[in-house]
């Protein structure tokens, strides 16, 4: 398989390079992505090895999308060899460069060697990486939100949560670190790095959603469990956004999150607040924008992208649907809890009147069981929740990310397009110009033809970029996906089991009082 | 909606465990054999097997309707002669109106559902229908299977009509007075009841009796209590079950549509939940059958209890107000005769019902015991056999996705 990639010296062989990434592929793959594919490994996307030669023959259909991310390998030196000038001022102004390969724990040296044999001496800098990588610094952070306190009093109070980060990457000062932050500092985190990394094409995770109502009533200071609840279904959001934000390979670089991680001390972000001047101003640019998505009618050269387009609009349909069910789920779960606790009581008394004596205890041992299997309802239905509905709830915010970033695409396309536009009409005024005879004039004619060139040129290449770039990180979400569904599917099975199990001990320990009744 | 439907004999849904044992007595077997559902009413048909003299034929078999029913069951309550006895109560109405609404909306063309869920829905309900059906049946069997093995009232006459004039027994329902009359009636005797233990300061001699009055009067108000609670439960449990319909079908199309990799996951989880949706539902069912029902039989059981306790008590004050009476007639040496009479006729009475209502009362404990036991230990193993098949549908479920990673 390696053989099958191996990438000629990059100064000869510029045009097939060239050839192949217009086509969408990328020539510069991760060994994540190979180990991935590869039969023998653990990983659960089984990719069978011949999509991947067949990939290099263009766009493939949704099946293979996980094919996509035999990126990032050479990505460091993309940046080094293949330079696109454009990058740096998106990215962190590092030296070093920003992408580095993060490779999951489970894949590691075997493949190594073979990649760094075919890859030529350029690539020197990336294989040095990459064995960094596979001998101590894999993708290793683990992030946790606890402990959320009150701080303040009153319409200004708020929580702060603690943010642990446990890690062995060197990019960080230390191995165990934790900060306190507060809503709107991870709010403040999602707005700098989608300011950075969406209209590139890159998936930046949603941050949780505000809710007025909801941290009112915990402001106002009112201590039932509908508070608890709320500020427990925040924790557990803004955990599952980070983990998920610093899985991101190109996010996890960035230095904006470094410092959100790490810093004690954080400026207050206040343009996160819902009233704030420049939230208005988002929902202004947002309305804006959903009226250009309706104008723009985009020449779809790639059957990928209008495929994925499509795949992406069923899928949040359906999770929708799923989503509003299970959300149904919980409520009468809770229900049921709540009638099995009143029944218990109802029982526990009934049992007390009772005269005959072995029927009044069993009648007892029957209030204990239900209140008991009341206590089991209010777990499941916190898993119900927990596990499967925020999952839901997750990955369609997640979506329309995604969405969103096909949007800025079709953006990016209708720049390329009118600059093209711009660049027909210079040409035209300067034709004119050249038969009205005016030197002056035509010198600003010919400087503004040069300067369009080079704008169209440009929205070229940021087009075929942000192309590029979704190929990729679309196909590194959809691994993300599968492998989150699949995970978050048997943990909650798993709860399941073990409520069954334990009516199982339950019932078969009243038995016994039941029939003792004489 | 017309539907006959078969009724097996020895239906497992008997609220009470008196019905196996009543069915086996061979001087007087009653059965209902068969019922059918039509528009507002149900037909019930009742089978006599008796080996008793009085039947013209061993074999019998008529047809009747809830109102028939109620209206036997008033006659004994209303006949003096059964004063110390309690009267099995008369089985509830047949409500099929929350079934039927729900399958008419239903009907109704819900855009909303798909037509897989609509043809869940639709078997659930159909399903649910069926239940209070049988249900309903059974209920009126326990009523005439009581009535059967009762030594004294099996005898009654107008119990024979019931149970062997072929024609309709044309017995139209309460009119509004006569329901009114009743509902007057039940105030006046609560409010006697207060006043024949408060004012009159009638005394309780008997121990057991004053035991009884106390233990029943609270178990009532318990068992009421708990059946309603019980109830919610069990129709907490259907919801569950009807959620997981729209959750299976959702899942189902994830998975018809979804990437290769996850098709696997969601499909096998939507079978899952359409299997864990039958269940619960069992479970539901389950409780209502054993649990719901048993308190709701003992529920009016201990209110015929209750009853008997007031027509004892009424009669006690009649002896004390007759024993009054004599002492004044004697003081005037006026009507002694029969005033003495009288008194004799009362005391009688009171102690002929003493001993009947002491005779009914321990019955009526030993069959609640029995009853509890039963119903509780079928509960429990239904409740296991339930628990250990989800178990099961799960782990292996589990095994599956477990594999296919």
């Amino acid at each position: 398989m390696a053989a099958e990639r191996e990438p000629p010296p990059l100064g000869e062989a510029r045009q097939p390079e060239l050839e192949e990434l217009e086509d969408g592929e990328d020539l510069f793959t991760s060994t994540v992505s190979t180990l991935e594919s590869s039969p023998s490994s653990p990983e659960p996307a089984s990719l069978p090895t011949e999509d991947i030669s067949t990939n290099s023959n263009g766009p493939k259909t949704a099946e293979i999308i996980l094919d996509d991310d035999r990126e990032d390998l050479f990505a460091a030196t993309e940046e080094v060899s293949l330079d696109s000038p454009e990058r740096e001022p998106i990215l962190s102004p590092d030296p070093t460069p920003a992408i580095t390969p993060v490779t999951p724990t489970t894949l590691v040296t075997p493949r190594m060697e073979s990649k760094s044999i075919t890859a030529p001496v350029i690539f020197d800098r990336s294989r040095e990486e990459i064995e960094e990588e596979a001998n101590g610094d894999v993708f290793d952070i683990e992030i946790n939100v606890s402990d959320p306190e009150k701080v303040g009093d009153g319409m200004n109070a708020y929580m702060a949560y603690r943010v642990t980060t446990k890690t062995s990457l060197s990019m960080f000062h230390k191995n165990e670190f934790s900060v306190k932050r507060r809503f709107s500092d991870f709010l403040g985190l999602h707005s700098k790095l989608a300011t950075k990394y969406l209209h590139v094409g890159y998936i930046v995770p949603p941050a949780p959603e505000k809710s007025i109502v909801g941290m009112t009533k915990v402001k106002v200071g009112k201590e039932d469990s509908s508070s608890t609840e709320f500020v427990e279904k925040r924790r557990a959001a803004l955990e599952r956004y980070l983990q998920r934000t610093v899985k991101h390979p190109t996010l996890l670089q960035d230095p904006d999150l470094r410092q959100f991680l790490e810093s004690s001390e954080l400026p207050r972000a206040v343009n996160t607040q819902a009233l704030s001047g420049a939230g208005i101003l988002r929902m202004v640019n947002k309305a804006a924008d959903a009226v250009n998505k309706m104008t723009i009618k985009m020449n779809e050269s790639d059957a990928w992208f209008e495929e994925k387009q499509q795949q992406f609009e069923n899928l949040d349909q359906q999770l929708r649907k799923l989503h509003a069910s299970v959300e149904a789920l919980v409520c009468h779960r809770k229900e049921l809890s709540a009638n099995t606790a009143a029944f218990a009581k109802s029982a526990a008394m009934l049992g007390n009147s009772e005269d005959h004596t072995a029927l009044s205890r069993a009648l007892s041992q029957l209030a204990e069981v239900e209140e008991k299997i009341d206590q089991l309802h209010q777990e499941q239905a916190f898993a119900d929740f927990y596990v499967f509905s925020e999952l839901l709830g997750d990955y369609i915010r997640l979506i329309a990310a995604v969405k969103g970033v096909l949007d800025h695409r079709m953006k990016c396309w209708q720049k390329w397009q009118d600059a093209q536009v711009t660049l027909q009409k210079k040409r035209e005024a300067e034709a004119k110009l050249q038969l009205a005879n005016k030197p002056d004039k035509l010198q600003q004619a010919k400087d503004e033809i040069k300067e369009w060139e080079t704008k169209v040129q440009q929205g070229e290449r940021d087009f075929e970029q942000i192309s590029k770039t979704i190929r990729k990180e679309v196909g590194r979400f959809e691994k993300e996906r599968v492998k989150d569904f699949k995970t978050v599917i048997i943990k909650y099975l798993e709860s399941l089991v073990q409520t069954q199990q334990q009516l199982i001990k339950y019932w078969e320990a009243f038995l016994p009082e039941a029939k003792a009744i004489a | 909606m017309e539907e006959p439907l078969e009724m097996p004999p020895g239906e497992e849904s008997k609220p009470c465990s008196l019905s196996e044992e009543l069915a086996t007595d061979p001087s007087l077997q009653v059965e209902i054999s068969d019922a059918v559902s039509e528009r507002d009413k149900v037909k019930f048909t009742v089978q006599t097997k008796s080996s008793l003299p009085h039947f013209t034929r061993p074999a019998l078999s008529v047809v009747r309707q809830h109102e028939d029913f109620v209206w036997l069951h008033d006659t004994f309550s209303e006949n003096d002669e059964y004063a110390g006895i309690i009267i099995p109560p008369a089985p509830p109405r047949p409500d099929f109106e929350a079934s039927r609404e729900k399958l008419q909306r239903l009907g109704e063309g819900n855009s909303t559902l798909t037509r897989e869920e609509f043809a869940k829905m639709k078997q659930e309900l159909e399903g649910e229908y069926l239940a209070i059906f049988k249900k309903t049946v059974a209920m009126h069997e326990v009523f005439l299977q009581r009535l059967a093995a009762h030594p004294v009232l099996r005898r009654d006459h107008n119990f024979y009509v019931f149970l062997e004039y072929d024609q309709d027994l044309s017995v139209r329902g309460k009119n509004r007075k006569e329901l009114l009359g009743g509902f007057f009636r039940n105030i006046v005797k609560s409010a006697d009841e207060a006043l024949i233990t408060g004012v009159s300061g009638l005394k309780e001699v008997d121990e057991f009796f004053e035991h009884e009055r106390t233990f029943l009067l609270e178990y009532h108000a318990r068992v009421r209590d708990t059946c309603l609670k019980a109830d919610r439960v069990m129709r907490s449990h259907k919801s569950l079950a009807e959620d997981y319909i729209p959750i299976s079908v959702a899942l189902g199309s994830l998975g018809t549509q979804e990437v290769r990799q996850l098709q696997t996951s969601f499909l096998k989880l939507a079978e899952l939940f359409e299997r864990l949706r039958k269940l619960e539902g069992r479970v539901a069912s389950d409780e209502d059958l054993k649990l719901s029902d048993l308190l709701k039989y003992y529920m009016r059981d201990s209110q015929a209890a209750k009853d008997l306790l007031y027509r004892r008590l009424r009669a006690l004050a009649d002896y004390e107000n007759a024993n009054k009476a004599l002492d004044r007639a004697r003081m005037r040496n006026k009507e002694v005769k029969p005033a003495e009479a009288h008194q004799q006729l009362c005391c009688q009475r009171f102690e002929q019902l003493s001993a009947s209502a002491k005779q009914e009362l321990t019955d009526f404990k030993s069959r609640r015991i029995s009853a509890f036991r039963k119903n509780l230990i079928e509960l429990a193993e239904l409740e296991l056999k339930h628990a250990k098949a989800s178990s099961l549908l799960l782990r292996n479920t589990l095994i599956v996705l477990k594999g296919d990673a």
